[in-house]
């Protein structure tokens, strides 16, 4: 199985470390992951703005990155759901036959990371190690455009000693929608509020999900009212061990820029 | 010292009403508001949670709802052309209506025929949507909302905010004080001694309806549904006003949306069983009145049923958006979304807040027009939380993405706004790896030069801005050989390389 990593526009700016323990936790499990350069982008912030031409340029770079491996796997629901359920509404409004040959044939190999793990794996316990108290939010994308279910639960689940806290409303939106967030801040920042209270209401030390786009949104809160709550990329959490305690890259934490060894 | 609630008077109105962001900030600001919609929300969110899961093939309903829908209005002129039909042999005079003005008109001219100056009104969002009660004022006819909370709202001098629930945004006691000071204005005073109880409340309610009802002589009424086959016409409710103005008055007009056409009597065996838990939360609905035309010596016996188009064969025309026509104004789509529960109705600008107003306001109103309309198909974060619940299935979500290209299609060839600036630089960066690595070089200064302009405050208003790191994960990928060149397992070696 060929396995090529998505890493996301977002992640490969901002958040590299969320791809390094994505790369860290596949090795681990035997998986040879490639990182193919040509790719950029799914497309989902022109998307989701209703730039469907500007979004072309993303989607043919995708199909041009990602044809011909067995499976893309990335540590975002949101950007999976783009691959599979709108990067063949864009192929239609290019116009282009090919292209949407091409996303019918990438779209259903692109998995979200929980999903590769549990569906194709096979696998829920990952060897990791994580002593903290954590809570996990489930982003929209993954639990309803994707239905990845309580996947990446059973995942946490089955982390050693992991203190593990269920989030009070944990399905409600965070608020951070894309370029909602900015367009629309005030009401963002009431839904934000809203999910940042339900974190500390946990006492959780780390707030866990499977898209750093959320988790800058939520984490960028909790970090602004000081509240000593963490975020981490389920892959972090997932790739931790005995030996190796990843600190987490969200934002709300100080990026650090880590050496580890992948 | 109080205001009579004239419903001549009334100066509520959408119309003039600020784009989505703007009157969401000021609802948002609204700290009664908030109590009052969060509370009201989650209590109907659970409500319909709890009943929907005792059906076992509620999946399947939803799926033979929407089909139903579809299959309709893929042959929608058919079935009005029967439902016509059936509608004249049946007694009933049909009335066409293009748009608002027409079907007001209608409705006025009935009135007038009969020399009436008021009519008693059955909850509707037709009625509402097409502005009659405001209409009809202008033709110096009252129109007497006799719904409970749309009693609240027209006391009040105020906006519905919700599909079903219109008073929504108010608490008892603000309802107590409506009562208190209005009431008296506009028929049968509230007692004095009036509390906030709701068994109180209601019975003031009765008390000031029922002499309107006796009086009445026509009512105006909108339709759940349309049976074709039989030129029947359907009204779900729930406090039994409906039923009141639907077999008192001598003369009756039902305003009914074309979209609400069902081919046979027996479709309604799927939607009577979707509406109600969607919408009250309820198994069944209290009051279910149907009527065929007019029937010698029993209810009215005239009967008008206007047919109203008003930008629904626009929705039509949408291949993507016309699944919108399948909606049954149930609202479990307001009640569980995040932005409708913190903004509430009013921001929306319409009398369909919520995802279904995001979307039906742009598809029935066209987009480019005006700003406020062309914010609608924004104001959502994209969650999904809708079209989950809805139970016709209509995939709200997608309907808004679509929307949003619309708008900015619509405002392709003017002068660029800075985010289609953005978005087309962005889409050039996308287009090529090697034109985004020479991008990534630039994040960090990007992200300090856009703290530094202010151009981050949207943002950093009440959210840190993640600090860019060194350096991005494809130089790192290029430095490091994709991370192998240090470590001592390399790739795909099971252990991967676990010491710092």
């Amino acid at each position: 199985m060929r396995v090529a990593l998505q890493v996301t526009c977002l992640g490969d700016a901002l958040f590299p470390d969320v791809g390094k323990a994505t790369l860290r936790l596949l090795r681990r499990l035997g998986v040879e992951v490639d990182f193919p350069e040509a790719q950029t982008c799914c497309g989902q912030p022109m998307i989701n703005s209703g730039y469907l031409d500007e979004a072309v340029p993303a989607v043919r770079s995708f199909v041009r990155a990602f044809e011909g491996y067995d499976a893309i796997v990335t540590p975002s629901g949101s950007c999976a759901g783009a691959a599979r359920h709108q990067h063949a509404m864009v192929a239609r409004r290019a116009g282009d036959q090919g292209l949407a040959d091409a996303v019918a044939t990438t779209g259903p190999r692109t998995h979200e990371l929980s999903e590769f793990l549990v569906d194709v794996l096979g696998v829920t316990d990952v060897g990791a190690s994580f002593p903290h108290a954590v809570t996990y939010h489930p982003t929209c994308h993954s639990l309803r455009m994707l239905g990845v279910g309580d996947k990446p639960l059973q995942l946490l689940r089955e982390v050693r000693d992991i203190d593990l806290r269920e989030l009070p409303g944990a399905t409600e939106c965070c608020g951070f929608g894309g370029t909602f967030a900015v367009k629309n801040s005030d009401t963002s920042i009431a839904m934000g509020a809203d999910k940042a209270r339900h974190v500390r209401d946990t006492g959780a030390q780390v707030l866990v999900a499977g898209d750093a786009s959320c988790l800058m949104h939520v984490g960028g809160m909790l970090g602004r009212q000081r509240a000593g709550v963490r975020t981490m990329h389920l892959a972090e959490v997932l790739a931790s061990t005995e030996g190796l305690a990843v600190e987490g890259s969200g934002a709300g934490s100080a990026p650090k820029h880590t050496e580890e060894p992948v | 010292m109080t205001l009579a609630p004239d419903p001549l008077t009334s100066a509520a109105t959408f119309v003039g009403m600020p784009a989505f962001p703007t009157a969401a900030r000021a609802a948002l600001a609204d700290s009664q508001l908030r109590h009052n919609l969060e509370h009201a929300t989650h209590t109907i969110r659970d409500k319909r949670a709890r009943v929907v899961a005792e059906v076992d093939d509620w999946e399947e309903l939803r799926t033979r709802g929407a089909a139903l829908k579809d299959a309709t209005l893929a042959d929608l002129e058919t079935h009005l052309l029967t439902l016509e039909e059936r509608l004249t042999a049946a007694g009933a005079t049909v009335h066409w209506a293009r748009d608002a003005e027409e079907a007001c008109r209608v409705v006025a001219d009935v009135a007038r025929s009969h020399g009436l100056d008021e009519v008693v009104k059955v909850k509707s969002m037709a009625t509402a949507e097409i502005g009659l009660n405001e209409a009809l004022a202008a033709e110096g006819i009252a129109a007497w909302e006799t719904d409970l909370a749309e009693l609240i709202v027209q006391l009040g001098d105020d906006l519905p905010s919700h599909i079903l629930v219109p008073a929504i945004h108010r608490n008892r006691s603000e309802i107590r004080q409506i009562f208190l000071d209005k009431m008296a204005g506009a028929g049968r005073p509230a007692p004095a001694d009036l509390s906030q109880e709701p068994a109180e409340l209601a019975a003031a309610a009765r008390l000031h309806l029922r002499e309107k009802f006796l009086r009445a002589r026509m009512a105006v009424s909108g339709a759940n549904f349309a049976v074709a086959e039989t030129g029947t016409l359907v009204v779900v409710e729930s406090e039994g006003n409906g039923r009141m103005c639907l077999t008192l008055p001598e003369v009756l007009v039902s305003v009914v949306g074309i979209e609400k056409v069902v081919p046979t009597f027996e479709d309604l065996d799927v939607f009577l069983r979707l509406l109600p838990r969607s919408s009250t939360g309820e198994r069944m609905n209290p009051y279910t009145s149907t009527w065929t035309g007019v029937s010698p010596g029993d209810g009215p016996q005239e009967l008008h049923v206007v047919l109203l188009d008003n930008g629904r064969t626009r929705a039509l025309a949408d291949e993507v958006g016309r699944q919108a026509l399948r909606c049954i104004r149930c609202s479990a789509c307001l009640n569980v979304c995040p932005v409708y529960e913190r903004t509430g109705g009013h921001a929306y600008g319409s009398v369909y807040p919520g995802p279904i107003g995001a979307i039906l306001n742009p598809l029935m109103k066209g987009v480019g027009v005006d700003e406020q309309t062309d914010s609608l198909p924004y104001a959502s974060s994209l969650c999904g939380a809708c079209y989950e619940v809805c139970p016709v299935k209509i995939d709200i979500p997608s309907v808004l993405v679509d929307l949003r290209s619309q708008v900015v299609d619509a405002h392709r060839g003017g002068r660029p706004s800075v985010e289609a600036v953005a978005m087309k630089g962005a889409g050039a960066t996308f287009g090529s790896s090697r034109r985004l690595r020479l991008a990534e070089r630039f994040t960090g200064i990007g992200t300090r030069v856009a703290g530094r302009l202010g151009l981050a405050s949207a943002w950093s208003g009440a959210r840190d801005l993640p600090t860019a790191p060194t350096e991005s994960f494809r130089a790192w990928w290029r430095r490091t050989g994709g991370g192998t060149d240090s470590a001592p397992g390399g790739p795909g070696s099971g252990t991967g390389g676990l010491d710092r």
